[in-house]
């Protein structure tokens, strides 16, 4: 133990007088380090720094010394550059690979509650629609779709951190959740008696998913989506310390062999130059690895994340109209709305029926220029065909519905097959854009599952060739050293 | 800076405004609604607008509304009747939620999803009285707030759909003679101890739709202290029904509607009742073009055979089981003519 503090302070006087002289450019400044110091207390200041220093350029004077300071800071520096591409590259690959395997699924969890929720309101109001002659598809529809929602909020509260503004969400998603279900059976059981308030129930609920579930869903979807942009910036940057350092190192590398060659005509030194080798591989793998993995996250954001986010968005909308198509017929004109000129009163829900179609219309046509390969243009184009049919087919069922003929109107939205009813549509624009969605997640893993692969092996294989570079170097630097013996 | 500084003095004042408006209206209701009572009018309570918009001189031209109608003729070689006959069908704006009055069982079996109730009935009776055939009616399900713009623009003919004679609507439609006697009245839980429009309403919550008499009947009452001030008549809702999925779901304890809406709520649940009397006066009447006289009263004609055979079977059959074979309403209103 007291060991140390006696070797430290016994060399200094002897150790530090010669230098100074030996090394008069760089004496200047070691002497005002020195000088500053009290007597009394000088010694006790020698830190094993100042020591080493000074036995630097003790060994700087002669040749073996400067060799074996040039074979250490070259080690160092291939060393320091494989730890550095080793971290940064693990951080990235470790960033491209929770966006494949955690942010993006998180957020086509999320997009999913939000989905199932606006479909469960939407197979509701059908099923409210049809009475007591509601069919078992579209019990089974509403059934499926909040257990569906039920069990995707649970994934997402596991994903998510206790206290987190998404817990939060996620918490009073759960607490609606049966509170809708409840309104929903209520409405069931009133509209069974034949009672009107049935549909007074439905349309609070409708008003309780509309105002409270919806915009929550949205809000957790849109979080995710949030952790995914981080998650894709975490993993796109260039590496720039580690590029820096390798080509400080190549550098370092060029010039010791430079040195070597001008001392001896020797021109290959056989450890330097694998240790070269070894680096620039590196080097070049950090660069077209990284290159290449970006160009794959790249690709599969622009074709893959923002697809599938306009894709979700036009779904949404799609199924939000229909429930509010639905709703028109349930309600009656049981509820209006004074539009913003203040004179023109509208039906509520046919209204918010004709802003979902807005949304619809102008996210299909995002997705359609988005979709880059024919399998994903040709899903958005159906539902796009769909969609036309299905605007002009509401506006038959409108027309039935204020010319007094109810039925007409009914059997126009949720009619069979022979009525061309707008569920028909409906159901189309929603396969297709089920359809486009598979695709472009498919996409998105390709693209996305590339860019990470990219990356693989690059921080194993980088620490490794630098360590093999480093003892080349070391080795090179040691046959030189090995002639003056 | 000293634009939100500014906004937010603005803002001290607007409230300040607003009190002070509110405290004038206050005593406008608590100077005007005794002299209304005072004139022994029973339909006082359906003004809550015009009271506001200053009774005084509505007073002079518009007493009992209801009174205002002309005399029934069987003459049908009017305008507005031959337009009806040649186009073929009775055009009529009703509602579709009602219960009792103008609904669509959603679980009839019958491929027209007819609408039935008491105002339906007497639709099929004037179409049946002018046209000959009682289903010789279209009806349009038209929402509360769009009744009288339906009207105006011809999009119906006539509205049979629980409107309320009034003098703010004498100026824009033409009422036939009365058909119903209706009024404001309390509906709760049976378990509650509300017993009517009273002191019992203290502390409770009460609802009513927007824009509709109960809601600004209620607000009168609360400015001028005829209503105890804790009770809260801060819910309102779109449609009376969603009243009564409040009052189910126990978000409020009481609801005020007109008697006979308050009856069809109480239709579709037996643990809810009327409580006490109603305490206003309010009749029903089909509404109809303001020019169109010839309509008018050949509708007061049907009316007229109506009340003789066919009224008393139709509240039979709709409303005796709640309202009672021996209520006021049970029995149609004497028709005056202007």
């Amino acid at each position: 133990m007291t060991y140390p503090p006696k070797g430290s302070a016994a060399p200094p006087a002897p150790a530090g007088a010669p230098t100074m002289p030996g090394v008069p450019p760089q004496a200047g400044p070691a002497a005002p380090r020195g000088g500053p110091a009290t007597p009394g207390t000088a010694p006790a200041r020698r830190t094993a720094w100042a020591e080493g220093v000074d036995q630097l350029r003790a060994t700087a004077t002669t040749e073996p010394g400067r060799l074996r300071i040039i074979g250490a800071v070259l080690a160092l520096l291939v060393v320091a550059f494989g730890a550095v591409t080793a971290w940064q590259m693990t951080e990235r690959s470790a960033a491209a690979d929770d966006v494949l395997h955690s942010s993006q699924p998180l957020s086509a969890s999320a997009a999913d509650i939000y989905r199932s929720l606006a479909d469960a309101n939407t197979a509701a109001s059908s099923g409210f629609l049809a009475g007591g002659q509601e069919t078992k598809s579209s019990r089974d529809r509403y059934e499926l779709d909040i257990k569906t929602a039920a069990g995707k909020l649970i994934t997402a509260a596991n994903s998510s951190e206790p206290g987190s503004p998404s817990a939060d969400t996620i918490s009073k998603l759960n607490k609606l959740l049966p509170e809708y279900k409840g309104l929903i059976e209520r409405a069931r059981a009133n509209n069974r008696q034949g009672f009107p308030l049935g549909g007074a129930y439905l349309r609070y609920a409708n008003e309780k998913m509309q105002q409270q579930m919806l915009p929550a869903a949205e809000d957790l979807y849109k979080r995710e989506n949030q952790r995914l942009s981080a998650d894709y910036a975490d993993a796109k940057p260039y590496p720039w310390a580690a590029i820096g350092l390798g080509v400080l190192a190549l550098g370092g590398l060029v010039w010791a062999q430079r040195r070597n060659y001008r001392r001896t005509n020797r021109v290959l030194n056989q450890g330097m130059v694998a240790a070269t080798a070894a680096s620039t591989v590196v080097l070049l793998w950090l660069v077209v690895g990284h290159s290449v993995a970006r160009a794959g996250l790249d690709e599969s954001y622009d074709h893959g994340v923002r697809s599938l986010n306009v894709l979700h968005d036009a779904r949404i909308a799609s199924l939000n109209a229909r429930g509010n198509e639905n709703l028109t017929l349930v309600s009656r004109g049981a509820e209006t709305k004074t539009l913003a000129d203040g004179t023109t009163t509208v039906d509520a829900f046919d209204y918010d029926f004709q802003q979902d179609m807005k949304t619809l219309t102008k996210d299909l046509a995002l997705a359609a220029d988005l979709a880059d390969d024919k399998a994903g243009e040709e899903p958005v184009q159906a539902a796009t065909g769909n969609m036309k049919v299905w605007k002009s087919r509401h506006k038959e069922a409108r027309a039935a519905d204020d010319a007094g003929d109810y039925q007409g109107a009914l059997n126009k939205v949720i009619g069979s097959k022979s009525d061309k009813p707008t569920g028909e549509c409906f159901d189309g624009v929603d396969k297709n854009l089920a359809l486009a969605l598979t695709h472009e997640e498919s996409e998105f893993k390709q693209a996305a599952g590339g860019g990470r692969d990219a990356m693989t092996g690059l921080p194993v294989g980088a620490a490794v060739l630098a360590v093999l570079a480093a003892a080349g170097a070391l080795l090179g630097i040691g046959r030189r050293l090995s002639e003056y013996r | 800076m000293t634009a939100r500084r500014l906004r937010a003095s603005l803002k001290g004042w607007g409230g300040v405004g607003a009190m002070a408006v509110a405290c004038a209206l206050a005593a406008v209701f608590a100077l005007l609604l005794p002299l209304s009572n005072a004139r022994g009018d029973g339909s006082t309570g359906i003004g809550g607008q015009g009271v506001a918009e200053g009774t005084q001189v509505k007073e002079d031209t518009c007493t009992a509304p209801q009174d205002q109608s002309l005399s029934p003729s069987s003459d049908e070689s009017g305008t507005t009747i031959t337009a009806i006959k040649k186009r073929g069908y009775l055009s009529v704006g009703v509602d579709q939620n009602s219960y009792r009055w103008g609904y669509r069982d959603p679980n009839s079996t019958k491929k027209s999803s007819d609408l039935e109730g008491f105002d339906i009935d007497l639709a099929h009776e004037i179409a049946k009285e002018i046209l000959g055939d009682p289903n010789a009616v279209r009806f349009h399900a038209i929402p509360t707030i769009q009744r009288v713009p339906a009207i105006k623009d011809g999009q119906v003919d006539m509205v049979v759909r629980t409107m309320t004679i009034n003098c703010a609507r004498l100026k824009d439609v033409a009422f036939s003679a009365p058909y119903f006697l209706t009024g404001q009245q309390v509906l709760a839980p049976k378990t509650s101890d509300i017993t009517g429009y009273d002191k019992s309403l203290a502390n409770k919550k009460i609802c009513s739709a927007s824009g509709s008499t109960a809601n600004d009947k209620l607000k009168a009452d609360q400015g001028s202290g005829k209503l105890v001030p804790s009770a809260d008549i801060s819910t309102t809702v779109p449609n009376q029904l969603d009243c009564l999925v409040r009052l189910q779901l126990g978000e409020v304890d009481a609801v005020v509607t007109d008697g006979a809406l308050a009856a069809s709520q109480a239709a579709q649940d037996p643990t809810v009742e009327l409580k006490g009397d109603r305490f206003t006066t309010e009749y029903y009447g089909v509404a109809m073009k303001k020019d169109a006289d010839d309509l008018v009263r050949r509708v007061n004609q049907v009316l007229v055979d109506y009340r003789k055979s066919g009224w008393r079977a139709s509240y039979d059959k709709w409303l005796s089981p709640t309202l009672g074979a021996d209520s006021e309403s049970a029995n149609p209103p004497a028709a005056k003519y202007k």
